[in-house]
């Protein structure tokens, strides 16, 4: 065999060589054995300490406890959302022993008001709402009530509630003009109450022939405000005076 | 072709090597074939149209549904993560998150998401004006199309076979290029290890048998955890009885975190 062919097969040989060993030093041990990544990675972050041990752990020992809250407005309201992580407590319940939040900057936290809340979720003004008595001197976390349960409509609707009660309409119920499903105090958006359709049911009251107390303001209903919807004007909640 | 030693076929020209072009054509295919395969470029059971991994795992698909008009923006969810996950207090770290969105009367929308929602959101100052106001908890979406998985240039962040997006923390060079190709914000830089780090769903916790951390703590079942595609799991309900969307849909990351009732101002 030629002397140049032997030589170059050497020369490659030896960087096939090198490059084999190189290659087994630096490809990790499991790499592409699941795809283009270090298979034992996965396991090991599998393998990190759990900090919430949840509610399933809690329910074993604190049964009573997690009774009461199971049926309680609290149901779906995990113990470690109050409680913080707890998996240690878990591990050793006789030395580790998890917070109970008592101060009144924790339940606002849910139930302070904000706007941006859904409708139908229980808020509190924390500023108003009977300020520095702690929220547990009145409501029960693991089975919270309101002390005095809010009127059906004004449970949600407390603004146009507190509106109304000092306005010219303060002693119709919401159902004099609203249509309410029972279902709607459970799925507020998905059953919405109904509402007057006409100018006519407005009528029923402010119409000039109406039957209805002499003192309620009356207007010409083929004349009043063209073709206008009544409410497009006034704001039944808070009608302005005549 | 005069000469007497070459007996030539008369139907099969020869070549003056010695070796006639069809053999050579022949030995060229196989060489050309044989060749990647034995050097373990190309898998012969891929080639094969078989698929190498056939275990188990990969029919279990994890994704997860949030409803956004069940959020009350407590934020127990970001606290719970950086708990359970041990994510720097720094109000910039986050692998789960909730942000507040105001649409006022002239259209103008404010998104703010004061250290991520972990202390509450502040009332607004001037509540006038505002059309719609929601609160949109954020994560890793765990893309099927995952654009920080092409980027990594070492194979350091990679799609498990149940779905979940994780990071090699040993094997991360700490490029950041990952960071910047998550269309969603959801990567973040380790100050310490120099990693990137992102949410993991928990991954530990699934390997246990339990939900998410921010799913365990959700007060309102704002979100909840299950398989896609399978029927009979939560994950599934929830995706048969809302209607859903998910993030950025024209970037064909597809997503595996569903939003039920998101509205159209949310990106």
């Amino acid at each position: 065999m030629p002397q140049q062919v032997t030589r170059l097969g050497i020369a490659f040989a030896v960087m096939a060589i090198v490059f084999v060993a190189v290659r087994q030093r630096l490809v990790p041990d499991t790499f592409g054995e699941a795809g283009h990544y270090r298979a034992a990675a996965a396991d090991s972050i599998a393998a990190y300490p759990l900090k919430y041990a949840g509610h399933e752990e809690c329910t074993l020992c604190h049964r009573p406890i997690a009774e009461e809250r199971r049926d309680s407005n609290h149901s779906g309201v995990s113990c470690e959302v109050c409680h913080g992580p707890a998996a240690e407590h878990v591990a050793a319940p006789g030395t580790v022993k998890p917070p109970a939040p008592r101060d009144r900057g924790f339940c606002p936290l849910c139930h302070g008001y904000n706007a941006a809340r859904p409708s139908g979720f229980p808020q509190i003004d924390p500023v108003a709402h009977n300020p520095t008595v702690p929220c547990m001197t009145c409501h029960d976390p693991h089975a919270p009530e309101p002390p005095v349960i809010p009127g059906a409509c004004r449970a949600c609707h407390g603004q146009i509630a507190s509106q109304k009660a000092v306005s010219h309409h303060a002693t119709l119920p919401c159902l004099t003009c609203h249509e309410a499903p029972d279902e709607h105090k459970s799925s507020p958006r998905a059953v919405r109450p109904g509402k007057p359709d006409g100018r006519d049911f407005c009528g029923t009251c402010h119409a000039e022939d109406a039957i209805s107390p002499s003192h309620i303001p009356r207007v010409n209903m083929s004349t009043h405000g063209e073709d206008y919807l009544c409410w497009q004007c006034h704001y039944p909640h808070h009608p302005e005076a005549s | 072709m005069t000469g007497p030693a070459a007996a030539p076929d008369p139907e099969r020209p020869v070549a003056s090597g010695g070796v006639d072009r069809r053999d050579f054509l022949w030995e060229a295919l196989k060489a050309s074939l044989g060749v990647p395969i034995a050097l373990g470029v190309v898998r012969v059971p891929e080639l094969c149209g078989m698929q190498a991994e056939g275990d188990e795992e990969a029919e279990r698909i994890y994704g997860m549904g949030i409803d956004i008009n069940k959020c009350i923006g407590c934020g127990r969810c970001a606290q719970a993560c950086k708990n359970e996950n041990d994510v720097p207090d720094e109000p910039y770290f986050f692998n789960t998150w909730v942000e507040r969105y105001l649409i006022r009367d002239d259209g103008e929308v404010v998104v703010d998401s004061p250290n991520g929602g972990l202390d509450g959101f502040p009332p607004y100052e001037d509540e006038g004006g505002t059309l719609r106001t929601f609160f949109v908890p954020k994560l890793c979406n765990h893309c099927e199309e995952a654009p920080c998985v092409q980027v990594c240039p070492v194979g350091a962040t990679f799609t498990t076979a149940d779905g979940a997006v994780l990071v090699d923390d040993e094997y991360c060079i700490g490029c950041g290029y990952c960071v910047q190709a998550c269309p969603y914000g959801a990567r973040w830089f380790d100050p310490e290890e120099h990693v990137a780090r992102k949410c993991t769903f928990c991954y530990h916790r699934l390997a246990r048998g339990k939900v998410p951390a921010c799913v365990e703590v959700c007060p309102t079942s704002a979100r909840l955890f299950g398989e896609v595609g399978h029927r009979a799991n939560p994950l599934a309900r929830f995706l048969r009885f809302n209607d859903i969307q998910v993030l950025k849909p024209h970037l064909n990351t597809k997503p595996k975190v569903f939003y039920a009732n998101m509205d159209g101002e949310v990106r």
